[in-house]
């Protein structure tokens, strides 16, 4: 089970003279279980290439391969695809369309074409995987809050039971609190059900706490791929794409040009306050 | 995929066109309409197409870009070429079963798909060169007589410009939401008329939802700039007319009594 990109481009508006060139030349791995974070500027073609993972959007060139079949082969099943693909997409709480919050999350399942108790029962599971109270079920959509509501449209792909999670920006526009909920909820998931998860931001700080791996998007292009202690160690020219690393590689880092013999590679919060007391031996 | 649909968006370019009083477009655009139900000769209609040609040219608007906003009305031209082909009286020409092409048919169903593209082509030459908000400024100021007779002539054109700059917005959204609930597994493709009907259901909901949002928020928005309709209210950049614009009319006088007066000898 992986999901292979080879050779992506993606160019908007072909032959019009205000082509843009969206992706160019993304080659990834995915291979399954890992918890990614797809971090980049506003228009650095994240989102784009989020929608080319479950073939919403057909590559310019290049092509796309989920476990090992070509996924705009002429006869490949899409809805299958999309139920293993499972996006999130940003605001998702904007899709939401049933007289109450069960229904919704039924519409994915429901699609797939599997039996009502079937359907149901993952609606359930579903809406308890992202900690959403029984007392709400059977309220209509729109009365809930805005970090519900989010949970309530990430819950409907859930219910999907997707391989790979797929969620783009899905802090966007909540408070810390509400964000910080949402991402611990992320986490926990992926540790009951060992999915891969594919967290789109463009904040660090965001994504650094939980993923295993980091790809850092500029321009359309892949820059960096590779573990988050790696990838933040290139602190300068990710500020020069318009990012930043998390605040503790700065204060680190500068610790360090103090003299104080601190790793620079640490990337929480916790991990910080650990080296900081090995250093001086307490 | 739905932003294709180019028909009548302002399409930039620095062109003489493009620059003229938004007024004078409205005026020759409906003037250039009436034309074409003036003349009802081939000779005229060669004089509306060499109009429109030159107007085309002085755009800088490719023809191309223009032709292919235009795919959306093929369906609904058909039609009525169709209707006037087979169901117009006269004198025989061809018959096929029970239905016969006459002369006089022939005649006007070519007239009439000569007359609506052209009267779409012109419309559009108009929209793809004048911002939405320059057209009801232009709008607006045309219709200005009319507050003595108390119609709302700002509140109408505002209207009409906030309903403009919302098309672009709805239509993303559009393409938005129907991309999240393709990711659902939903269908908006195949089957027939009333499975297609229900499977609009997950995209209406939400888009009415959202314009009903946008629209509050703009109310609000409004509102907090103490927006109180056209009373009183001036115009950063007021229109008047410049010597471009005053040339504009007198070739489209000419163009006009030009019209009329092969409507008399022809």
């Amino acid at each position: 089970m992986s999901l292979i990109l080879d050779h992506v481009n993606y160019v908007y508006g072909e032959d019009t003279a205000l082509a843009v060139h969206a992706l160019k030349d993304v080659n990834l791995v995915i291979p399954d279980g890992q918890f990614i974070g797809l971090i980049g500027h506003t228009g650095s073609g994240k989102s784009t290439l989020v929608q080319h993972l479950n073939g919403l959007m057909k590559p310019t060139s290049g092509a796309v391969y989920f476990n090992g079949e070509d996924i705009h082969e002429k006869d490949y099943d899409k809805k299958q695809l999309r139920s293993k693909v499972g996006l999130v997409f940003q605001y998702p709480e904007h899709q939401l369309f049933e007289i109450d919050v069960f229904k919704d999350v039924c519409f994915g399942p429901k699609n797939l074409g599997l039996s009502q108790k079937e359907v149901e029962l993952r609606a359930y599971a579903a809406l308890k995987q992202v900690g959403l109270e029984d007392e709400y079920f059977y309220q209509s959509p729109f009365d809930l809050s805005g970090g519900q509501k989010r949970r309530v449209a990430i819950a409907g792909v859930l219910a999907m039971k997707p391989d790979i999670l797929v969620l783009d920006e899905p802090t966007a526009g909540l408070d810390p609190k509400g964000r910080d909920e949402i991402l611990d909820q992320i986490a926990k998931l992926k540790e009951e059900t060992g999915i891969t998860v594919i967290l789109v931001s463009h904040s660090m700080e965001d994504v650094a706490k939980y993923v295993e791996r980091i790809i850092v998007m500029n321009q359309g292009s892949v820059l960096y791929d590779d573990v988050p202690r790696e990838v933040f160690k290139h602190y300068k020219e990710l500020e020069q794409v318009g990012l930043a690393a998390p605040q503790v590689t700065y204060i680190m880092q500068a610790l360090k040009k103090r003299g104080m013999p601190v790793d620079t590679a640490v990337t929480t919060i916790a991990e910080a306050k650990q080296e900081i007391l090995r250093v001086l031996h307490r | 995929m739905i932003r294709d649909i180019t028909l009548g968006q302002y399409y930039q370019a620095d062109s003489v066109i493009h620059r003229l009083d938004p007024r004078v477009k409205l005026v020759a655009t409906i003037g250039f309409i009436i034309s074409l139900f003036v003349v009802d000769s081939w000779v005229g209609y060669v004089v509306a197409a060499l109009f429109l040609a030159c107007m085309i040219k002085l755009s800088k608007v490719p023809f191309r870009y223009m032709v292919k906003g235009m795919r959306a009305i093929v369906f609904i031209l058909m039609i009525t070429v169709v209707f006037n082909l087979f169901l117009t009286p006269g004198e025989p020409l061809v018959t096929v079963w029970k239905l016969t092409i006459t002369k006089q048919g022939l005649r006007t169903a070519v007239m009439m798909a000569v007359r609506l593209s052209f009267l779409i082509v012109g419309s559009s030459l108009m929209t793809l060169t004048t911002t939405p908000n320059s057209l009801t400024d232009g709008m607006e100021k045309l219709m200005k007589p009319l507050k003595y007779v108390k119609v709302p002539v700002h509140e109408i054109a505002m209207m009409m410009s906030i309903a403009l700059r919302f098309i672009p917005i709805l239509l993303e959204e559009t393409d938005k939401i129907m991309k999240a609930q393709i990711a659902r597994g939903a269908d908006f493709e195949s089957g027939n008329l009333i499975k297609k009907a229900k499977a609009m259901v997950p995209l209406l909901v939400p888009l009415f939802i959202s314009a009903f949002r946008r629209a509050n928020d703009l109310a609000m928005a409004m509102e907090a700039r103490c927006y109180r309709g056209g009373e009183h209210r001036t115009k950063m950049k007021p229109l008047c007319y410049h010597a471009a614009d005053r040339i504009a009319y007198c070739v489209l006088l000419v163009y006009f009594a030009g019209c009329v007066a092969i409507r008399i000898f022809f």
